[in-house]
């Protein structure tokens, strides 16, 4: 297949109400009832937040994992843009909904989850934000990044709008928001390891170290194609669509490269300070730990050779294990190695989940709707699939 | 008919190393700022130390006698409600220091509690507030300059007009001292501002103006660690002067005492760079909630690391630039090929 | 029920005649000796068999040794604000030798002294009031031509029990304090054995009385401590009863005598109060039986811990004393207290539910992207097939 030519992008077209939309909405509605309650009553009346975990499931992982999750853009437009792999230009636009989605539901997570959220303006005026703290710098960068999102999404919009000029003129600039959209998650990503650093003795040694700007930055750019084998073949498997592996299989092997990479950073790290010792130690943490870079070393084992790539399923696998990988990693981090001292407890409370899974369901719902009415994925024959249950 | 990549010139060759050199640079660029914040003195944020009229507490769980008298009159002086921890809500019982509790007695119990300040079989009180440090990791942790730490009495102020409520204070100080109000939709966070509020009326901290043994001492720290230290030189079971409320001026409270059992350590002193608030005790520090820290505070670490990387912004305009060039280059590569595309099916089609 | 037994005793000719005895209404002789039941603790009941004792029993003879001291303790024996009281608690013992109540004197009064103990021999109780000095042989105290010592070792060598009244003869009291030239000591470390002891400066005369009618009606002592105090008035920190625990609590104290803290009756302790290690019924006893605040907290001055050896005299009366406690109360947070809401059943299967239905479902996209590519290596291998075969 030409790897310069390839289908314009275009709406996949079908029913919006389907079982997945209804119970989405569902979620959403559910999701919206219990934030509501949420800003009438505080945070103590829905989640089970408490002094010793400041920090829940609202922070780590709609914000901090969300935010890891829609690494998928920024990961794709670095093979594209910067490493002029052209080919990879169809994953661009699914990707970067991903990533508008992703960022754009973690930063109203954060709205709801400060506690005096009609202050949250203080983060980007000058004369309240403080430059030394790492969250007003991840904060700044996520909100310009999402603005900058919007404006590299906005062709499609046009596109499906029909303002051609209006597009053609977008174009002339795109290229500066391209390398901002670049920038700016490199900035971010690296900052949201290092926001641990001023936690201290708080965090585990395994996961506590000055190398965090690099160990998030690799992580978030592995997260990227590993969300995005998965989104691929979801959305292939979905709309019963052929899974593009022309263009993921060799992603995939850019992949593995970085995440070797990742994982000599990682391991050379502990070694260096002493620490691997600690993940040797019978304890809950020492399996998460494992548990956690199982899940990056899993897809060498899943897609090493080209022909094992060749096979959606185990790229899906793999793709599953490296955002399980990134994930773990960030909760280790910040929550299950997370210790503030003895005696406290804390597990998220159903309406905390239930908001959790809301806007989990309203990125999924939004991918579906815009990937549906708008041109985002490449037009393609329906292939008719083998018929299973 | 479609036209086929023209095979890979000599010159997009080097273009591809010339990008490929670009993103390594980009990366090792990160990779060496992250480690150069381990060896480079210039980009270093040094620890900071107290100022020199640094206005602190000292406490002696030796002379402490646990009559609460202190969480009694912090609430007071705080406007802060009562805490219930029992079925019956009668008498204000935290557990711990709360959005609502700024200052609380624990015990510290083993075996018979027989014996007052006794490691085995004994028990000892120990005072849990704000620790008041000179490099403290809330400061440098707020995003919005809600935590300020005032530069010539050294107090961590809170000011809750400018707090998101985010909580990364929270979860920044090793104390774990800044606690949020859960219970209100309104919530504050809530610690020991060392009184500043009762300075206008000529008063100081209300747990030393009330504490009845001076096991709470109010004063400017390097005078309060200077009384540390002669206690801690003295010899157990000696008799000496105590002081009582506030170690400089004010009307004569002292008394005499017996010198306890002292753990040979002020703590307070180089942990993070030093705090304000000073503690003397006869059981290990770490049995009673005290964590060993390092003298290096953490954010001197997490501010060397984000100077050293965004510093004067310098290295993201730099990557900017590289990476602007670079998009330029490629977009406008994809364009023409599009462009070309679009001329050659319009030819196809006419063709044909 | 336990009143309508002791009224029901009213009709009693032994208590009628005790009663004409002494010149008291009936029902004020039971009130007195209920009164007496009730400051013992003794349970409900009692105050009936007191009352028989009391009223029946051949008075037990009480030798009264005076030395070191300054006769407080028999002037608040004597302090009562019912006349009759004090000839009632003359009537409940025979005192048979007492060097301020006695009108005679001199030897006429130590033959006295030595005829009585030789009639009740092994039966009179022996009440000393006083330190007794124990330097260059004791020779600071001298009565009759003995030494204090020597009179003590005599007089209880044939004593059903010895009880020694007032702090000066419990441990030393006043007299002992530093640098205690005469060597002045308690009775139990001259006899070199335990008695029974009611320190206090003077003790409120009630814990003595109590008792002896203790011994009177039960034949027996009550419960004492290792010191030898009864338990009934001093198993308890002065702490523990005081009026004015509660300032202490809430941290309210007087700083100086007569300031606004003093004035409005706040907590003593840091002008010195022993009461947090003194142990003593005042607070509740009080003293001179003339209503509430009788005692010297109650008047304002912090209390010096007259009934403590180590503290009381000993101490300087504006000294910080320690706060013992028996037991630290249960209601201190400990330095780690259990906080927070772990898993309940709802969210952890909620989470379960989650969890497992996104494995379900990846399981599916796993199987279907499988399946379809197993179908599409299968076309390609049948269409090399078909190639090659045409």
């Amino acid at each position: 297949m030409s790897t310069q030519q390839h289908a314009r992008p275009a709406p996949v077209g079908g029913s919006l109400l389907n079982a997945t939309t209804l119970v989405c909405g569902v979620l959403i509605a559910v999701m919206a009832t219990i934030i509501l309650v949420r800003l009438i009553f505080g945070l103590g009346a829905t989640t089970n937040l408490n002094d010793g975990y400041s920090w829940g499931a609202w922070v780590v992982v709609d914000v901090f994992i969300g935010s890891a999750l829609a690494c998928g853009g920024f990961s794709v437009a670095l093979l594209v843009y910067i490493f002029n792999k052209g080919q990879y230009h169809p994953l661009v636009r699914p990707a970067l909904l991903g990533s508008l989605f992703g960022y754009t539901l973690a930063g109203a997570a954060i709205t709801f989850d400060l506690g005096r959220w009609w202050n949250f303006w203080h983060i980007f005026w000058p004369g309240y934000f403080n430059v030394n703290s790492v969250m007003f710098e991840v904060a700044a960068c996520i909100m310009l990044y999402i603005i900058v999102m919007w404006i590299e999404f906005s062709p499609v919009f046009l596109e499906k709008l029909g303002l051609h000029e209006a597009h053609r003129k977008l174009s002339k600039l795109l290229f500066f928001f391209i390398a901002l959209g670049i920038v700016l998650p490199m900035m971010h990503q690296a900052s949201l390891g290092t926001m641990l650093v001023v936690m201290g003795g708080q965090v585990n040694p395994l996961w506590q170290t000055p190398m965090q700007p690099l160990i998030y930055l690799l992580s978030a750019i592995i997260l990227g194609y590993g969300v995005v084998l998965f989104e691929s073949c979801v959305a292939a498997s979905a709309y019963r669509r052929q899974v593009e592996i022309s263009m993921l299989n060799p992603m995939a092997r850019v992949m593995l490269g970085i995440m070797g990479f990742y994982l000599l950073v990682r391991f050379a790290d502990l070694i260096a300070r002493g620490v691997l010792g600690q993940a040797f130690q019978p304890t809950f943490i020492a399996l998460s730990f494992w548990i956690e870079n199982a899940c990056f070393i899993a897809p060498f084992l899943l897609i090493r050779s080209v022909e094992a790539r060749r096979n959606p399923a185990r790229l899906f696998l793999a793709g599953v294990a490296v955002m399980l990988g990134g994930i773990l990693l960030r909760l280790n981090g910040f929550l299950i190695a997370f210790d503030t001292g003895p005696g406290w407890t804390y597990f998220p409370s159903v309406p905390e989940l239930l908001v959790t899974i809301g806007i989990f369901a309203a990125e999924v719902l939004g991918y579906i709707v815009i990937t549906r009415r708008f041109p985002v994925l490449p037009r393609e024959e329906a292939y008719a699939q083998p018929t299973h249950s | 008919m479609r036209t086929e990549k023209p095979a890979p010139s000599s010159g997009e060759n080097t273009r591809r190393k010339f990008l490929k050199g670009c993103l390594s640079a980009a990366g090792t660029a990160v990779a060496s700022g992250t480690l150069s914040t381990l060896s480079t003195p210039a980009a270093a944020r040094d620890t900071y130390q107290r100022p020199p009229e640094a206005l602190g507490l000292l406490y002696d769980a030796t002379l402490c006698i646990g009559c609460k008298a202190c969480v009694a009159a912090c609430k007071q002086a705080n406007d802060n409600p009562p805490e219930f921890s029992t079925a019956d809500k009668l008498w204000d019982t935290p557990l711990d220091t709360s959005g609502n509790t700024f200052n609380i007695i624990k015990m510290y119990r083993h075996g018979t509690m027989t014996t007052k300040d006794a490691e085995i079989n004994g028990y000892a009180f120990m005072k849990t507030s704000c620790m008041h440090c000179a490099d403290p990791s809330c400061v440098s942790a707020c995003p919005v300059t809600a935590m300020t730490k005032d530069p010539v009495t050294g107090v961590v102020a809170y000011d809750p007009d400018a707090c998101v409520g985010c909580r990364y204070c929270v979860v920044a100080c090793p104390f774990g001292i800044p606690k949020y109000q859960y219970d209100s939709p309104t919530g504050e966070i809530g610690k020991c501002e060392l009184c500043r509020h009762r300075v206008a009326d000529g008063h100081y901290s209300a747990c030393a103006e009330v504490c009845p043994t001076g096991a709470t001492l109010h004063g400017r720290t390097r005078d309060l660690l200077s009384e540390a230290k002669r206690r801690l030189a003295l010899s157990a079971g000696s008799i000496t002067r105590y002081p009582r409320g506030s170690i400089d001026g004010g009307p004569e409270q002292s008394y005499e005492g017996y010198v306890g059992h002292y753990q040979q350590h002020v703590y307070g002193e180089t942990e993070y760079g030093g705090t304000q608030v000073l503690k003397l005790s006869a059981v290990a520090f770490e049995k009673v909630g005290m964590p060993n820290l390092p003298p290096k505070s953490s954010a001197a670490t997490s501010e060397t690391i984000q100077h050293t990387l965004y510093g004067g912004l310098l290295m993201p305009f730099a990557v900017l630039g590289a990476m602007t060039y670079v998009a330029k280059r490629n977009v406008h590569h994809e364009e023409d090929d599009e462009g070309a595309q679009a001329a050659a099916k319009k030819a196809g089609k006419e063709g044909s | 029920m336990a009143n309508t037994r002791l009224l029901q005793l009213e009709a009693k000719t032994t208590i009628v005649d005790a009663s004409k005895r002494l010149g008291m209404p009936r029902r004020d002789f039971l009130q007195f000796c209920a009164t007496l039941a009730a400051g013992l603790g003794l349970p409900p009941g009692a105050e009936a068999a007191v009352a028989e004792a009391v009223a029946s029993k051949k008075r037990p003879s009480v030798i009264w040794l005076h030395f070191q001291e300054c006769t407080g303790c028999t002037e608040s024996l004597l302090r009562a604000e019912h006349p009759t009281l004090e000839r009632l608690i003359l009537d409940v013992i025979s005192l048979d030798y007492h060097e301020t109540l006695f009108a005679a004197a001199g030897h006429q009064v130590e033959q006295a002294r030595k005829t009585a103990m030789a009639a009740n021999k092994g039966a009179y109780l022996l009440v000393v009031e006083g330190a007794i000095p124990t330097r260059d042989g004791g020779i600071y105290c001298k009565v009759g031509g003995q030494t204090a010592i020597e009179l003590t070792r005599e007089c209880a060598a044939d004593a059903a029990a010895v009880i020694a009244i007032g702090s000066c003869a419990s441990w030393g009291g006043m007299p002992s304090t530093a640098p205690n030239p005469t060597g002045s000591s308690g009775v139990a470390d001259v006899l070199g054995k335990p008695v029974v002891t009611i320190p206090g400066c003077p003790p409120n005369p009630y814990n003595f009385l109590a008792t002896v009618v203790h011994f009177l009606t039960f034949a027996a002592l009550p419960p004492l401590d290792e010191l030898g105090r009864p338990k009934f008035a001093y198993s308890r920190l002065i702490h523990e009863n005081c009026e004015r625990r509660a300032h202490f609590d809430a941290g309210r104290f007087a700083m100086q005598f007569g300031d606004e803290g003093h004035r409005k009756g706040y907590c003593l302790y840091k002008l010195g109060c022993k009461g947090p290690e003194t142990y003593a019924n005042c607070p509740t006893a009080l003293f001179g039986d003339a209503g509430a605040g009788t005692w010297p907290v109650g008047c304002g001055h912090p209390c010096i811990g007259c009934t403590e050896q180590g503290v009381g005299f000993s101490k300087p009366i504006h000294m910080l004393s320690k706060v013992k406690n028996a037991e630290p109360p249960q209601q201190y947070p400990r330095i780690v207290e259990e906080q927070g809401v772990g898993a309940t059943l709802g969210s952890a299967s909620l989470l379960a539910a989650v969890a497992g239905a996104a494995a379900g479902a990846g399981a599916m996209v796993a199987r279907n992207l499988g399946l379809s590519h197993q179908a599409a290596e299968a076309e390609r291998a049948r269409a090399a097939r078909e190639k090659t075969e045409v």
